[in-house]
Parts: C-alpha cells; structure tokens; sequence
C-alpha cells in the first residue's frame, strides 16, 4: 500500500529541479549587500548564504551561495527567481505554500526542512535588515 | 559445521530463522520489503528483546535496591544479573567494573568530567584522532577548554585508516588518549591493543569509543587493555536508553561522581555525603531498569548465535556489497580496503546529494544513513558534504545488497547519471 503522503520520486526530481540543482540562478555573492543572512540544516548540513540589494523597499538583486541536497538548492534558486523586483511587503506574504508550489510537490515531512531552507535565510536577512534600521 | 557455512558465518537458513525473530522486516514502507541498511545507527529488536522487556513490565516491576518486597528483589537481581551478562560479554571478571549509563555518549561525558576533571592540568595533552564521532571529540574539547589542556589530533590517511606514524611524538606528554575501535562513517577497524598499549608506555589512559565493535566483533577488554570502554545497548540489538561504561576498577575507584543524587550514596547529612561504591556511585536516580533487563536479553542473543560467526557474516556481506557497489559506475566508496574495515560503507553516487538518494532509496524500502555521521572534520577532510551510508548486521541478506545496488540504480536514472 502506497503512503498518500509520500510522493513518486520521478515526480518529486523533475528535470527543472535537476536543472536549478546543477545550473543554480543567481548563484554567489554580492559586494555590500544591503541584507545578508546564512544558515544551516545541522540535521544534513546543507548551507544557504543569501545576499540582497534592495532600494525603495523593493529587492533589486539577490545572490545566494550554498551546499545540500537538490530540493534545498533548487527550492533556493527558485525563490531568488521569485523575489527579484518584489516589495518587501511582498515578500513578507511568501510562506511554505508558495515554496512548494515554486518546488511543485508536496513533500515529506523529513524533507520539508530542505525546501523551506532558502526562504527561512531571505526572511531572516530581512528581520535583521529590519532590527537594523528600524523605520 | 561445513568449512563454507565457517567461512560465511551463518548459513542462508541460519539468516532466515534469525529473521523471523525481527517483527520489524515485517513491515512494508512504501509498499516494499523493508530493507534495513542502518545498524550502525541503531539496530532492530528480536522478539526475545522486546518479550523480556514487557515481561518485566507486566511481571516485576519495582524499583530497585531498596524495596525489601518479593518483586523488587526480582527487578534487583534483573537488573544485577544484566551487569553480569555484559561483563561476561566483554571479557571482565568483574561485573562491578560495567557501570549503567544512558549511551556511550554519556559514558564518555562521565570520564571527561570525573576522571578529565580530577587528572587533566593547564598545559597537558588529549589525543583524539580525526575519524571520532562527534561523541568522542566534543566532550575532549570541552575538557581541555576547561582545564588549559590542548588537543592534539591522530591524522587519518588518504584510505581512511589511523596515520600512525607520529604516535610516539603524539603521545608525549598526554594524559589521555581517546579513540573509536571501529569508524562509525569510515567502517575502518582500529588496532586497539596496540594503540592501549602505546597510550599506557607514554603515561596515557586510553579510552575506546567501541559503539561500532561490541555489536558486530568479538570484544574482550582484558585481551584489548585498554582503561576505559563505552557503546550503547541500541546498536547491539537492545532497547535505546541504557549503555555501558567500562573502566579498570582501580580508576573508577579513585573517581568522583559525575551525577548525583539517590542512590549513589554512603551517608547523606544536610551538608555532605559520602559516597556508594562503584558501579553504584555512577548510577545516580532511578536507572534504565527495563532496558537493563532488555540488554541482557540481547547479550544472550548475541551470544547464541556467536560474535565470531556474526562477524565473518558481516564481512561477507561487505565483501558482497564492495564488489557490487565497485561494479557501478559513478558509485563512490569511501574508507580502507576489505582487510582493515567492517560493514559499515560510505559512498557517494556522482553528484547526487546524499540526502537525496536516500530519499530515494527509501522509495525502495532501503533505509540508509545520509548525513555527515555525527563526523563532520572527517567530512571535511574527504572533501564531500555528506554521504549515504549502509551497514550491515546479522539479519541482512545478500539479496538486500542486490536490493541496495537496484535503488542506487534508480536514483541514477531519476538523476540522469550514466
């Protein structure tokens, strides 16, 4: 009997996964970025560095460095696809539905921590970058 | 006994009858036969474990060493008795010297705070080596943190075997020598007697993380010579929550207690005590009395079916596994040559993270560690973030390799690798 929670893994590593696993967008760093976070999953090591320049409230670049498994890195390049032009406040309202929507997938539990690794550095740079310079 | 059932240890039906004691390979995950590749991390349980564990619930349950009524004389003896078994199992006439503790990892926490406390000085040297657990590493930094001592480091060598070359200059001037008898990531099989030994000719204690060897090899701390032992009852088919600590008795003697509280008393007054004799005076509180009694129903497991012929079985399976895992292209193994390792195998799968074939091989019924193995300045040292890891124990089967070897297959085709 199948788990109706557990995905088929042809589905879950579908080729534009593979492709952001292996060819990540907006992969590096940025020169004084205005925000800046990194962050590890202790549990498997993977490593997600996100650097953002933003103006006006709004994002204008973002690069991210990072080690771990395809769904943690796809998920990641996926998101920096997503947030570039947004507003703050936009970016704000991205939760974990939108990251499995980005991944297509709804994934198990034990690897759920992968997929939302990315989002949970861009929200911690920005609560920092906010803690910073509270306006 | 026929030369060929000698030289793989246990025969295919010897295998078969120790795999209906397992309720677990019953289980179907994903729809699949349950292929359980992660002793190493914790074992399954025979039926033998589980019944001892329930009966003593159901039967005798007590607490122990004071209670002057009928069931708790039974849980008492139950729980001496298991003492017993485990020192029989590793080799001391005295039972005294095993002392009950959570894990291995809280065995070695103990020695660091109550003999690292006591007999590390400012200036002096620990020894560890860089294939340790993170268990055996990190309560050494925090101890020469504390105390001044530096750390010094065995190097592992390109084929993951302990480098040592520099022991002698290693070993001057160090008070304690810690090390794994078997790499929990790598599968490498250290030479303990000869590293006790050069640890006790330069003034070393010495003090074996063996987690990875008394489950799978025979074990006797007379022959190995060594100060102090720790593994736990999980990965030797017993109940998580108990472990032992073995020390020469003449240290543990001359030990303060790392916990304290009931039971590890002489005479308590309102601003000092004294203190039990060992084992008593480590086993402070209530201890695992139930998994105690667990563990000794493993120890007469292992010991029926034997620790030689257990570990000639895993070392064909390994022999099995390396030659099938060689026989795939893109497939990765990590640690020494057949000779000087375990069925404990590391490997990569080209660039495929091992996290993700895990995941995959679990679509497959495969269960494999992926990770950094609590190990991760070795990690660093193979130069990969993580690997898969597979190991073998007495109920797996070459069919289940076969099965190992068709999963890691099928992650290359998800992933495209050729």
């Amino acid at each position: 009997m199948t788990d109706p929670t557990f995905t088929g893994m042809d589905e879950l590593y579908r080729d534009f996964i593979l492709d952001h696993y292996r060819n990540p967008r907006n992969s590096g760093t940025l020169e004084n970025p205005d925000a800046s976070f990194e962050d590890i999953n202790p549990l498997c090591g993977d490593k997600i560095r996100m650097d953002l320049k933003l103006k006006d409230g709004v994002v204008t670049d973002v690069k991210f460095k990072g080690r771990g498994c395809a769904i943690s890195q796809a998920s990641a390049s996926l998101l920096t696809e997503q947030i570039k032009g947004k507003t703050l406040e936009e970016i704000n309202k991205i939760g974990k539905e939108d990251v499995l929507e980005n991944v297509g997938i709804n994934i198990s539990a034990a690897r759920l921590k992968c997929a939302l690794l990315g989002l949970k550095v861009l929200k911690s740079a920005l609560a920092l970058k906010y803690l910073d310079e509270p306006s | 006994m026929s030369a060929i059932l000698q030289a793989h240890g246990l025969s295919d039906a010897d295998v078969e009858r120790i795999r209906q004691d397992f309720p677990i390979l019953n289980e179907r995950p994903h729809g699949h036969k349950l292929v359980f590749l992660d002793s190493a991390a914790s074992s399954q349980k025979p039926i033998q474990v589980i019944d001892a564990m329930d009966d003593y619930y159901r039967r005798y349950h007590a607490n122990i060493h004071r209670g002057v009524y009928h069931i708790s004389e039974l849980a008492t003896e139950a729980y001496e008795e298991a003492r017993a078994s485990v020192a029989r199992f590793i080799g001391t006439p005295c039972a005294a010297e095993c002392i009950f503790v959570r894990n291995a990892t809280e065995g070695l926490n103990l020695v660091a705070y109550s003999w690292g406390r006591t007999n590390i000085k400012a200036g002096d040297a620990i020894l560890v080596t860089e294939m340790e657990h993170h268990s055996n590493l990190v309560p050494w930094q925090v101890l020469a943190q504390q105390t001044g001592a530096t750390l010094r480091f065995v190097k592992v060598t390109e084929d993951g075997r302990l480098d040592l070359r520099d022991l002698d200059a290693l070993l001057d001037g160090a008070k304690l020598f810690a090390f794994t008898a078997v790499s929990n990531t790598l599968g490498t099989i250290n030479p303990v007697k000869e590293l006790a030994a050069r640890a006790r000719a330069a003034g070393a204690i010495s003090v074996v993380d063996a987690c990875q060897a008394v489950p799978r090899m025979p074990v006797d701390v007379v022959d190995w010579g060594a100060d102090f032992i720790a593994f736990s009852a999980h990965k030797m088919l017993g109940p998580t929550g108990i472990g032992i600590l073995w020390g020469r008795k003449e240290l543990l003697d001359a030990m303060p207690p790392f916990l304290t509280g009931g039971g590890m008393i002489g005479i308590v007054e309102m601003t000092h005590s004294t203190y039990a004799d060992v084992p008593a005076r480590f086993e402070a509180g209530t201890p695992a009395i139930a998994e105690a009694v667990g563990l000794a129903a493993a120890v007469r497991y292992l010991e029926a079916v034997g620790m030689d012929r257990i570990h000639q079985y895993e070392m064909y399976l390994a022999e099995y596994a390396l030659k099938r895992l060689a026989e795939v292209p893109a497939v990765t193994v990590y640690g020494p040559s057949l000779e000087h390792r375990t069925g404990v195998i590391s490997m990569t799968v080209g660039d495929i993270h091992a996290h993700d074939l895990a995941s995959i091989l679990d679509s497959e019924g495969v269960c494999v560690r992926a990770g950094h193995h609590c190990n991760q300045p070795l990690m660093e040292k193979l130069g990969v973030p993580a690997t898969a890891r597979a190991s073998f124990y007495l109920y797996n089967t070459k069919a289940e390799v076969d099965a190992l070897i068709s999963a890691i297959e099928k992650a290359k085709r998800i992933f495209k690798i050729a």
